[in-house]
């Protein structure tokens, strides 16, 4: 299928897309890697009046760090990140994330700033960014907001984002001494949307865990922090029965759902899997995974 | 050169069958230089766009194209009634398939879509955004009928019958009872059953199906370039349904990006496409879309086995007992029929071992869905997953290893020639060298013994193996001597050129699997030519001699042979007029590396282009009466046996994770038999190939219908086809039991990876769970569906 006829603007500076954007509301699209949008236009599922490409606005660009924060510009691409030594040592998190976002040529052209204004709740970035408390920076033509990122997700492919915003820079937090990571995603081929991820975020002192965050994504209509399986996992020292509560309280945490590759039930089994293995993982102890023996 | 590498007919100058020669089509494809359809442009070319029925079955009471017409761009608007009255319609029914049935196919539906897909209308315009542009204007009136999609279902009494007038839904039924199945069934120390289920899935080409038709009424000639693998037979069909003359059409095919069966098949939009150039007067195009191919490309398989094996306690397989149903979709595709599926599973079914008591039944059913029709490796991965699986099972039934079962009951290698319960006629096959070639090649016990260690660790890891065999080099007993006129021979003219170079112009067709290559090298090694003087016309109807092209495993074992003697027949022609020049005579000469040599001696006499210089130039030095051919024409067809079947093994090694369903294929082994292996290279390609192909279907494909007989998945996205990253290294031998009707030897092997990938991977998933005792056999095994099995979720 070839995309409808669109009109195409190139701003150079972000003011005159914030104007741009204001005069047309939603008739228009931002595009910047247009790795989520071009295929939707070829397949007719949008039809925007006009395109109001962003690429071109350096302001956008460069991850800064300041203080115990790393400011990522909306433009940054995944290989950007990947390739980042500030991302690699302060954001060990989004590291490890980031070779699992779909395959090498999506990721040479992909934008954060449209990973996350997309807004796809089987991506990887929206819990990973919820995990590690981070801050998503908007602005409008009337100035800038800040949310947080669990604010952010509203539902697949929504957010708080309002028509005459865009997304300009996230902000996240540092690794702090104490501060352990873990992501994993099941995904049936390498660079697919997964079935079932998790990005997690706790500090380990013994057998013990606390300021525990749990982000899942593909278990839901958007990226979810488990916030009842984190408080399980943050009451006294961490055992097998700790694991099963966490494991449990998934059911009211996650409201996975049917799609084609997994069953809603597949999906928060597997999530009960990745959870318990990440806990394994986190406090050393392998046994805490669970794992089916014949 | 030492005495212990004594030089071979290998070692000669332009020996190159059996050498992995790379294609002399590698370059121009590697810099973009090559030429597809998808490319093409022409002048006062029209775009078409379907409208594409969102129904699976629907009438249609009225289209309503006003507002399209008036559409920036539009040249066009043909409803299938108007087109009707350039395009007859076709049945999809073959005399030897008794019983088969089918109602005639319209090229765009007239009055009643019967596929959630099938085109409805048609939109010409200047570009194809245009065309859909003004396709989203059109205003289709249907009235939804009740779809029939499940086979069963459609087989009831009180089902809807989607072509009243054939009075079922059934378009085929086929049985077969051989030996005394009831008596070894009784008599057996264990009898297994088990329901076997294939998705239905597609191929998936690289370049999605493209046609251009050009219809010049100046010259009353319609030419069509098209991504097909049988130019002459759709010559032949697009000449019949548009009333020409096979004269009157030509059929050009130029580089084609993958077909595996999906391309040698009578589309009806396609068809459409060429009526729509013969109405409109010019060129017309159409490139299938991704969602296209999905909805519109054939789909496969699709079938529900149950299998029965019977056994003795000493491992002897006594029976085999097969029940098939599959669904084809509303229509028999045309000319080959949906039905050569179905019944190669019948024949194909226990045909590797020595048992001669088998009884089938298959069952072809129509319903409202994307039509089905032979994809690589037709029925193979049907029979092969239901005669492996079973004999895995036997096995287990009775304590017995999978690989002793097996070698207890393929038929032995000395037994040949011989023939199968269902009636296939074997030559000379290789199971048992080809079963020790495989277990030496995968160290089978030491694996077994690694198997068994990680189990106690908790690692899952299983051994599958499939034994198969594979239809090849058919003869007409495929389609000519049910009324098709699709050719089973091939012929290929070979010319030595004023300059001393060749042309070959054969009826195979290159679809990216190296017909081109293995042409060039069986001609250049005839000849004794260098490769690189040798250049490969195929793929026009106007240029190369009459044939079947390239499909079922034909091109190199046919193909070859044509260019074989094609090859031969020149240089003696060749010696015959450098004897002439030399005062020497024929037999005393040889070609070597493009020189006419004093055989023996191999000292150079002339170089080619002088001969031919003479011969086209100077013929009056030469004697009076005696006048040079320097380009001859062979054509080949087996004749004594229907197909050249060959044989082979092949093994799965892999890992599952009871937790999450997971299976990561560590190692994959294939042991196969295509007789005489003309480039290794090209061949181990084609096998490793097929088996991603097999393993696809087995992990991962599926078109996924819901009970409205909407299909789901329809882009890359859902559909997952197998990628590189997930797919285990794949080790490729060969034995070699080349076939005596034709003096190359080679068989096919384009789909023996497929044939057995699936059987392969199904059992090393089940041998991984046996300490579950879990049984699966559907396939795609999802780990969703390996999940339900462990009763996780």
């Amino acid at each position: 299928m070839k995309a409808a006829a669109f009109d195409y603007a190139r701003p150079a500076t972000l003011d005159e897309a914030l104007g741009l954007l204001r005069r047309h509301g939603d008739a228009a699209k931002i595009v910047s890697g247009g790795q989520s949008l071009v295929p939707a236009l070829n397949l007719r599922l949008l039809s925007p009046e006009i395109l109001i490409d962003i690429g071109r606005i350096d302001a956008l660009r460069g991850i800064t760090v300041e203080g115990g924060t790393v400011r990522i510009g909306a433009l940054t691409r995944h290989v950007e990140l990947m390739n980042s030594a500030p991302v690699a040592e302060k954001l060990p998190l989004v590291a490890e994330a980031i070779p699992h976002v779909a395959h090498p040529a999506i990721r040479n052209r992909g934008t954060i700033g449209g990973n996350i204004a997309h807004a796809d709740p089987a991506s990887e970035m929206p819990a990973v960014l919820q995990a590690l408390d981070a801050v998503i920076v908007v602005r409008s033509a009337d100035g800038e907001r800040r949310i947080a990122a669990e604010e952010f997700f509203t539902g697949i492919y929504e957010t708080a984002l309002r028509a005459d915003e865009i997304v300009t820079a996230v902000e996240v937090p540092a690794a702090k001494a104490g501060e352990r990571f873990f992501f994993h995603e099941f995904a049936r081929r390498s660079g697919d949307y997964a079935i079932v991820g998790l990005a997690v975020r706790m500090t380990v002192s013994g057998a013990s865990a606390s300021n525990v965050r749990l982000g899942f994504f593909a278990v839901g209509d958007k990226a979810t922090l488990a916030e009842k399986a984190a408080a399980a996992l943050s009451a006294g020292p961490v055992t097998a029965a700790t694991v099963a509560a966490a494991q449990a309280a998934l059911a009211d945490d996650l409201t996975p759902q049917d799609d084609q590759q997994a069953s809603a039930a597949t999906r928060l089994h597997l999530a009960r899997v990745v959870l318990g293995r990440a806990v394994a993982a986190l406090l050393e102890d392998p046994s805490l995974a669970g794992r089916t023996a014949a | 050169m030492t005495a212990r590498n004594p030089l071979t007919a290998l070692d000669r100058p332009n020996s190159y069958i059996g050498r992995a020669v790379p294609r002399p089509n590698l370059t121009r494809l590697l810099q973009g230089r090559g030429q597809y359809v998808s490319d093409m442009t022409l002048p006062r070319m029209g775009h078409v766009a379907f409208v594409r029925s969102p129904y699976a079955h629907a009438k249609i009471l009225g289209i309503d194209v006003a507002e399209a017409k008036a559409m920036p761009g539009v040249i066009a608007v043909v409803t299938g009634a108007e087109l009707a009255k350039v395009c007859s319609p076709w049945v999809g029914v073959l005399s030897h398939l008794k019983g088969l049935k089918s109602a005639p196919q319209h090229a765009i539906a007239v009055d009643r879509a019967c596929w959630q897909g099938e085109a409805v209308c048609a939109v010409i315009a200047e570009t194809r955004a245009q065309a859909e542009d003004a396709a989203e204007r059109i205003f289709v009136n249907y009235e939804e009928l009740e779809p029939v999609t499940d086979m069963e279902r459609a087989l009831e009494p009180d089902a809807v019958v989607i072509h009243p007038e054939l009075g079922d839904n059934l378009a085929f039924e086929r049985n077969l009872d051989a030996g005394e199945v009831d008596k070894a069934i009784a008599e057996a120390d264990a009898v297994v059953e088990a329901d076997f289920l294939f998705g239905r899935h597609t191929g998936v080409t690289l370049e999605p199906r493209a046609i251009i038709a050009d219809w010049n009424p100046g010259e009353g000639r319609l030419t069509v370039h098209q991504g097909t693998q049988a130019p002459h037979m759709m010559q032949n069909i697009i000449a019949k349904h548009l009333d020409l003359e096979e004269a009157q059409v030509r059929v050009v095919c130029h580089d084609v990006g993958g077909s595996f069966g999906i391309k040698v098949h009578v589309y009806a939009d396609e068809m459409a496409v060429a009526a729509l150039s013969k109405l409109l007067r010019r060129p017309v195009k159409f490139v299938a879309d991704r969602i296209e191919s999905f909805n519109t490309d054939i789909h496969a398989r699709d079938h529900r086995c149950k299998g029965k094996i019977a056994v003795k306690s000493d491992g002897t397989i006594t029976a085999f007992v097969i029940d098939d149903i599959t669904a084809i979709g509303p229509y028999s595709m045309y000319p080959r029929t949906s039905a050569i599926e179905a019944n190669q599973v019948v024949n194909l079914v226990g045909g590797q071992y020595t048992n001669m008591n088998y009884r089938a039944r298959a069952r072809v059913v129509f319903q409202n869905k994307n039509v089905t029709c032979q994809y690589r490796a037709v029925g193979h991965p049907i029979a092969c997953s239901v005669t492996e699986g079973l004999v895995d099972l036997a096995a287990r039934a009775i304590g017995m290893d999978p690989a002793a079962i097996r070698r207890k009951n393929l038929i032995p290698d000395d037994a040949y020639p011989t023939g199968s319960a269902s009636g296939l006629k074997f030559e000379a096959l290789s199971h048992h060298a080809s079963l020790d070639k495989l277990l030496a090649m995968m160290n089978y016990d030491a694996l077994r013994a690694e198997q068994a260690e990680l189990r106690k660790k908790g690692i899952y890891r299983g051994i599958g193996l499939a034994t198969f065999i594979e239809v090849t080099n058919p003869s007409a007993a495929f389609y000519g001597v049910g009324g098709a006129r699709i050719s089973s021979q091939d012929g290929v003219a070979v010319r030595l050129e004023a300059t001393g170079r060749i042309v070959v112009q054969t009826s195979i067709t290159e679809q990216g699997q190296g017909s081109e290559a293995i042409t060039a090298q069986v001609t250049a090694h005839a000849l004794g030519v260098p490769m690189e003087r040798v250049r490969v016309i195929l793929g026009d109807t106007d240029n190369t001699p009459y044939g079947g092209g390239t499909w079922a495993s034909r091109a190199a074992g046919i193909g070859g042979e044509a260019a074989w003697q094609a090859g031969k027949a020149l240089k003696a022609n060749i010696l015959a007029v450098a004897a002439t020049i030399l005062q020497s005579s024929a037999d005393a000469l040889d070609i070597v590396n493009g020189f006419v040599v004093d055989k023996g001696t191999d000292a150079e006499r002339l170089p080619l282009e002088e001969v031919a210089r003479i011969a086209y130039f100077r013929p009056d030095t030469l004697p009076p009466g005696f006048q040079s051919e320097l380009m001859v024409v062979r054509h080949f067809v087996p004749r004594q046996y229907p197909f050249a079947f060959t044989n082979g093994i092949q093994a799965s090694y892999l890992e599952v994770d009871p937790d999450t369903g997971f299976v990561t294929l560590l190692k994959h082994w294939c042991v196969e038999d295509c007789g005489t292996v003309i480039n290794p290279q090209l061949v181990d390609e084609q096998i490793r190939g097929g088996i991603v192909q097999g393993i696809g279907p087995a992990l991962y494909e599926h078109c996924r219908y819901d009970e409205n007989g909407q299909l789901t998945n329809a882009s890359m996205a859902d559909y997952l086809v197998p990628m590189a990253a997930e797919m285990p290294d794949i080790e490729v031998a060969h034995v070699v039991s080349p076939t005596l009707e034709s003096e190359l030897g080679a068989k096919g092997a384009g789909e023996a990876g497929t044939a057995g990938a699936p059987a392969a991977v199904v059992n090393a998933v089940n041998d991984a769970l046996a300490p579950f005792d879990v049984r699966i056999t559907e396939i795609p095994m999802t780990p969703e569906v390996i999940l339900r099995a462990l009763g996780k979720v």
